[in-house]
């Protein structure tokens, strides 16, 4: 079955609003991991350099799982796979 | 259609350009954007160089001027290798120094309007491609090669697989983070620059701040501590 190209254009715009929904575990990691750094810092002021940087570091890994869905998303509407 | 200047046009574009083409073994190969970019760095790093070298070599006692910038930047980065890798990961130093500030100036072009080199997944594979190597090679080095089967084999020899699966995707996970994260502030800049472009006076300042500045110098950090980290681990115990 042959499909209109702008259809598929379409599902594929469809299809990465779709995998930028990764978005929301990454926001939730982050969102945890500030919490309890900043926890950490009312518990023991004087380690605040330190809980900052192991904070963002994490932060930083725990971001790939959303960048990953947001390269998906940009695959699909600027390289067009499925369009060729 | 300006193929270097990224903010010169009134239409979303972000895309990597090719400039000129020329044929190499039969093959057609382009000089891009990239290209153009990544020199203009490392002319700039350069300059930098030659002028850090000049302020070195009538360098006092009592540093001034010049001199103590340089001396920071040596200092810091020194610092943070040794604060993460121990007094056995000085021969690192220049490793980590290198990639800090060659990635450090390619996130922060997009300021001056370039389109940053680690925007594009080929600067950012051959980076990982290189920790990988080093990460290998400094694990047959320290644990030789009866160490580096055993940790292969490390809960049951079945498990193998697993972790070959697990050490080929370091350096795939280092440069997608880097990639993905410079391309989405260059994407969001570009949204904002060819969209809003008849209000997008003074404030996207604002924004530079954020995915040049903040994201480029957060990247840095992470991929150079991401770096020690393997590599320490790769160090072993001995």
């Amino acid at each position: 079955m042959e499909f209109n190209t702008n259809f598929i254009l379409g599902c594929s715009a469809i299809g990465a609003g779709l995998a930028v929904i990764a978005g929301i575990g990454p926001g939730v990691g982050q969102g945890i991991a500030a919490g309890h750094a900043a926890a950490a810092v009312g518990r023991n002021p004087g380690a605040k350099g330190d809980i900052t940087g192991t904070m963002l570091l994490g932060q930083a890994v725990a971001e790939t799982t959303g960048l990953y869905g947001l390269l998906i998303a940009m695959i699909l509407i600027f390289v067009k796979p499925l369009a060729k | 259609m300006n193929p270097i200047l990224l903010a010169a046009d009134n239409e979303v574009d972000f895309m990597i350009h090719g400039i000129f083409s020329y044929s190499f073994f039969g093959q057609k190969v382009w000089i891009t954007t990239t290209h153009v970019c990544t020199l203009i760095v490392l002319i700039t790093l350069m300059i930098f160089m030659y002028v850090a070298g000049r302020a070195m070599k009538k360098g006092k006692e009592v540093p001034e001027g010049f001199q103590n910038v340089v001396e920071l930047i040596v200092e810091k980065l020194d610092g943070m290798v040794e604060s993460t890798m121990g007094t056995k990961g000085r021969n690192f130093r220049n490793y980590i120094g290198t990639i800090f500030i060659f990635i450090i100036f390619s996130n922060i072009s997009g300021l001056l309007g370039l389109r940053p080199p680690t925007a594009d997944y080929g600067t950012t594979l051959p980076l990982g491609l290189i920790t990988f190597t080093l990460i290998f090679v400094t694990k047959i080095r320290y644990q030789k090669v009866t160490g580096f089967l055993k940790g292969l084999c490390d809960p049951w020899p079945f498990w193998a697989p697993i972790n070959v699966i697990g050490d080929v995707a370091v350096p795939i996970s280092l440069s997608l983070r880097l990639f993905a994260n410079i391309l989405s502030g260059t994407v969001m800049m570009a949204l904002i620059y060819g969209l809003l472009n008849r209000i997008a006076y003074v404030w996207p300042a604002a924004l530079h701040v954020y995915f040049d500045l903040f994201s480029g110098a957060i990247q840095t950090y992470v991929f150079c501590m991401l770096t020690m980290t393997y590599i320490a681990d790769a160090m072993g115990d001995s």
